[in-house]
């Protein structure tokens, strides 16, 4: 508990991840894409929940993610406890072509909120960017933070463009936006079939992470528990605050 | 329409043969050796007496005819043990039915099914005590696959002959110089159908324009498989959707719910060369239609398992809970995602299982001193948490750790290789897994959950089977599979298999399971040298296990696979349909020659051309016979590791 490796030049510490979210929003994409950077055009449904680890790199340390990949089926969903619990981070995906898929995201944040650890890094991410064919593009080379317009409001533009062929996005980027900053989530759109931000999202999560709750990494044995202990002493990040945007481009290893 | 009572005159009909001939070996094979019977040397895999261990949730016992073919276990049950069996009996048989004689497939439909009719009317009588105890039960573990004794009466005993009307085509599709090789009549018909038989419905245009014609390509299937409930909601069909059939799905409700008030429901019914069986489970009907010319019992145990599957995902408590709270309750939002791995079990039954078929597990041979090493590798890692453990490489069992209490269940078995080979979505996720899962023949009432890893070249140098593109060398992967009735264990199993892992890479046996995955299944002319068999399967019945040679050379398509698969059902089929001493049987066509031969111990089926003489066979037969007790500690795993 005490190793938080600040005394290495280059320490590395592990970092326990869970992705959530509807079912088929693509967050087994976007996990084969951060850790094989590959992608299945028709990936078939998770069961149970996947594990996989994947380094990143940043310049001040290594972080290990431990990723468990969980399954969007409802049948699932009383599980996922099991996966959040002792999470230093959690990735909650939408689709953006599917509205509902980010209203179950909402849920997933909120269960977070009441249920994970207090100091949990949370992102939200709206997958398939590569589906939108927007004025207004999420780019590898914004911060999409910054990128996004911080207007709130007009929500209902949602629903109303329905042409498909053009544009299938249906949820509008400021919307999501508006409700990460709301709630204090790192916010991307991310396309896990071109890449786009994936890597960006992982290497964000990692700069989020206070120093104070990383330890080494995982131990041999002894570990009988699906998330390892839990850090303690961490509070609520400020993640619109302390992010430093250029972290961003401070690519991971994938 | 007939309806009928099955498994259980199967297994009584079955108990006969083998209770009034106990050993019977082929003529030439000499030895006597009856003592293996009463051998009573510590049972390998076998399924204990004594009651479940605290931290598992107790196996319900269940009545043979709750699940019939579902209850084979690896486990050879001992004497007098069975009022305690926590799972039933191993029982082979109860698999195969009683009806067909068939000699023929599908050109002989109709006659054999009004066949079939009349000798189920013979056995209506069911005899409950009689199905709770059957031969298999007093056979040793160590019982030798070789049956021993003699009768030779038996061996020439029965030889249907199969005057095939296939004539016909046998020049056409076929130069003359091919004739020795083809096993199979061309049947361009049944091959045309066979090439679509997977390939998906054209989706129904919005003006219903098509409707018919993919109407027709619906009814062209050669098998369908159904589930509904017993309100009448559709919950699977293998073809259509909804939409397309649901005015078939009410007339098949409709003839169900005709008989279901009677005492005794409607089994099956046959509307030309089509075969229907219904399996009324609970709350649920599943319905298989069948051109495959496929037995009741057969159908009737591919039914069997898609219900397990069913359970597998919900567990019965739960599914029930959810129909008596609502009887029109959908399942399907309940299901949801795992209509993949129904319809993969389901392809794989309209491919051919000789597994399913069998009731069996295929090991991979793997030198006996090999598979030791292996087994006290797994002991020595064995976590405290762990249930069962299992290797698995080219969709064979290589190895198992289980407890003494509990053996493992074939059903069982197969739904796990259904969703690690089949349905592939575990294996595509790259990494390590943990699926919660019912494994109904071990306790249908709670969840067990799976650690999965497949084996990638890092963990030892296993360069060859490593990230291959295609979908037959993922089959060659190496999984390991561990099992914990403890949903937090997932650690305590990742460590185990790293442990596990970096032993066997250590102590070489990594290297022996790829070399024996990469040298395959012997052909029949590395078994027996010059035999004229074109393929065979032999089940061990003692160890619940089979073996078979290659399909290559001889059997190469898909095609001619699904019909070798449809003779061995026809062969299984007459084999277990004789009430008394019927042990081999003879059927003898134009384009093959085959034997299907059973005894205490084994069953035996094999295929060689036309022209094979009947002596020539049976001395075949008996070759493979001997191969087999020869290899036996390397084709089967006898014991596997017991803690
Ligand atoms: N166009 C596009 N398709 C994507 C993207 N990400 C995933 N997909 C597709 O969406 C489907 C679902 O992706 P998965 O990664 O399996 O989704 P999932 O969230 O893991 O689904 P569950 O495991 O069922 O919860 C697959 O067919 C993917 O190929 C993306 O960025 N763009
Ligand atoms: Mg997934």
């Amino acid at each position: 508990m005490a190793d938080s490796g600040a005394t290495a030049p280059k320490p590395s510490s592990s970092v326990k991840l869970v992705l959530l979210g509807e079912a088929a929003v693509g967050k087994s994409s976007l996990v084969m894409r951060f850790v094989n950077n590959d992608f299945q055009e028709n990936k078939e449904p998770t069961i149970g929940a996947a594990f996989l680890t994947q380094k990143c790199n940043l310049p001040t340390r290594t972080i290990k993610f431990e990723i468990w990949d969980t399954a969007g089926q409802e049948r699932f969903a009383s599980l996922a406890p099991m996966y959040y619990r002792n999470a230093q981070a959690a990735l909650v995906v939408y689709d953006i072509t599917k509205p509902t898929s980010l209203t179950k995201a909402q849920h997933w944040v909120a269960e977070l909120q009441r249920q994970a650890s207090p100091g949990i890094v949370i992102a939200l991410v709206g997958n398939k960017a590569d589906l939108a064919s927007d004025d207004s593009p999420v780019t590898n080379d914004e911060s999409d933070a910054d990128a996004a317009g911080t207007t709130e409001g007009d929500e209902e533009v949602a629903e109303s463009e329905e042409n498909e062929n053009a544009n299938a996005r249906k949820v509008p980027t400021k919307t999501a936006k508006g409700y990460a900053d709301e709630e204090s989530l790192l916010f991307f759109e991310t396309s896990a079939k071109t890449g786009q931000n994936v890597a960006e999202v992982f290497t964000a999560i990692a700069n989020a992470i206070p120093e104070t709750s990383l330890k080494g990494p995982r131990g041999v044995g002894g570990n009988t528990n699906l998330g390892g202990s839990r850090p303690e002493d961490t509070s609520r990040v400020n993640l619109t605050g302390g992010q430093d945007p250029a972290g961003a481009k401070e690519g991971c290893a994938c | 329409m007939a309806t009928e009572q099955t498994s259980d005159a199967a297994q009584e009909a079955h108990k006969s043969i083998t209770s009034e001939d106990p050993n019977s070996p082929l003529p030439t094979d000499g030895t006597d050796d009856n003592d293996a019977l009463q051998s009573t040397s510590e049972p390998v895999l076998d399924v204990s007496r004594e009651n479940t261990p605290p931290p598992l949730p107790p196996r319900p016992r269940q009545r043979p005819d709750d699940i019939q073919h579902g209850s084979k276990t690896l486990a050879v049950p001992v004497r007098g043990a069975r009022p305690h069996l926590q799972s039933k009996a191993t029982t082979a048989l109860s698999l195969q039915d009683v009806h067909t004689q068939s000699e023929s497939r599908r050109n002989s439909y109709s006659a054999h099914v009004s066949r079939k009719r009349s000798i189920i009317s013979l056995r209506k009588g069911r005899s409950r005590s009689g199905s709770e105890v059957d031969d298999v039960a007093s056979i040793k573990s160590y019982a030798p696959t070789l049956g021993v004794g003699a009768d030779v009466e038996s061996i020439l005993g029965e030889v249907l002959k199969n005057q095939e009307t296939g004539l016909r085509s046998l020049s056409e599709h076929f130069a003359l110089s091919q004739q020795q090789d083809v096993l199979f009549p061309a049947d361009p018909e049944f091959e045309e159908a066979y090439l679509h038989e997977f390939d998906s419905l054209t989706d129904v245009e919005s003006d219903n324009m098509n409707e018919d014609a993919v109407l027709q390509q619906w009814k062209l299937k050669l098998k369908h498989f159904m589930i509904l409930s017993s309100a009448g909601k559709p919950i699977y069909s293998r073809h259509g959707d909804d939409r397309l059939i649901s005015h078939y799905i009410g007339v098949i409700q409709t003839i169900i719910s005709f008989y279901q008030d009677a005492e005794d429901g409607l089994r099956g019914f046959t509307a030309n060369d089509t075969r229907f069986v219904i399996l009324s489970k609970g709350p649920l009907n599943l319905v298989a239609i069948s051109r495959l010319s496929e037995s009741d019992s057969q159908l009737r145990s591919q039914l069997e398992a898609l219900y397990m599957q069913i359970l597998s995902t919900l567990t019965l408590p739960s599914m029930e809970r959810m129909f008596s709270n609502r009887p029109s309750t959908d399942l399907r939002r309940p299901l949801e995602g795992t209509e993949t791995l129904i319809s993969a079990l389901a392809d794989g039954f309209t491919r051919g299982s000789p597994s399913t078929l069998l009731s069996a597990l295929e090991c991979l041979k793997l030198r006996k001193s090999h598979r030791q090493v292996i087994n006290n590798t797994l002991l020595k890692t064995r976590s405290p948490n762990l249930l069962y453990g299992l290797i698995v490489a080219s969709g064979k069992l290589v190895s198992v750790v289980r407890p003494k209490k509990h053996s493992l269940h074939p059903g069982d078995l197969h739904l796990i290789f259904n969703m690690l080979f089949e349905a592939g979505s575990v294996r595509a996720g790259g990494g390590e897994t943990w699926v919660p899962l019912c494994l109904p023949g071990f306790n249908n009432t709670g969840y067990l959950y799976m650690y999965v890893s497949f084996l990638r070249a890092e963990d030892d140098k296993l360069e060859e089977i490593s990230e291959r593109p295609d979908i037959s060398s993922e089959q060659d992967e190496v999984a390991i599979i561990l099992i914990s009735a403890n949903k937090e264990s997932f650690f305590e199993l990742k460590q185990m298999r790293d442990d596990l892992v970096s032993q066997l890479a250590k102590n070489r046996s990594l290297s022996h399971i790829n070399s024996a995955i990469k040298s395959g299944r012997p052909s029949c002319t590395d078994i027996v040298p010059g035999t004229p068999l074109r393929h065979f399967l032999y089940k061990s019945r003692g160890n619940v296990q089979f073996t078979m040679p290659s399909f290559a050379p001889h059997i190469s398509s898909d095609l001619d696979r699904r019909r070798l698969i449809s003779l061995y059902h026809d062969l299984s089929a007459s084999i277990h349909a004789k009430p008394t001493t019927l042990k081999v049987h003879h059927n003898v066509g134009v384009h093959c020659i085959s034997l299907a031969w059973a005894t205490s111990f084994f069953e035996l089926y094999c295929v060689a051309p036309g022209t094979t003489s009947r002596i020539a066979l049976t001395q075949a037969a008996n070759k493979i016979v001997e191969w087999v007790r020869r290899e036996e500690e390397r084709v089967f795993i006898i014991g596997g590791a017991v803690f």
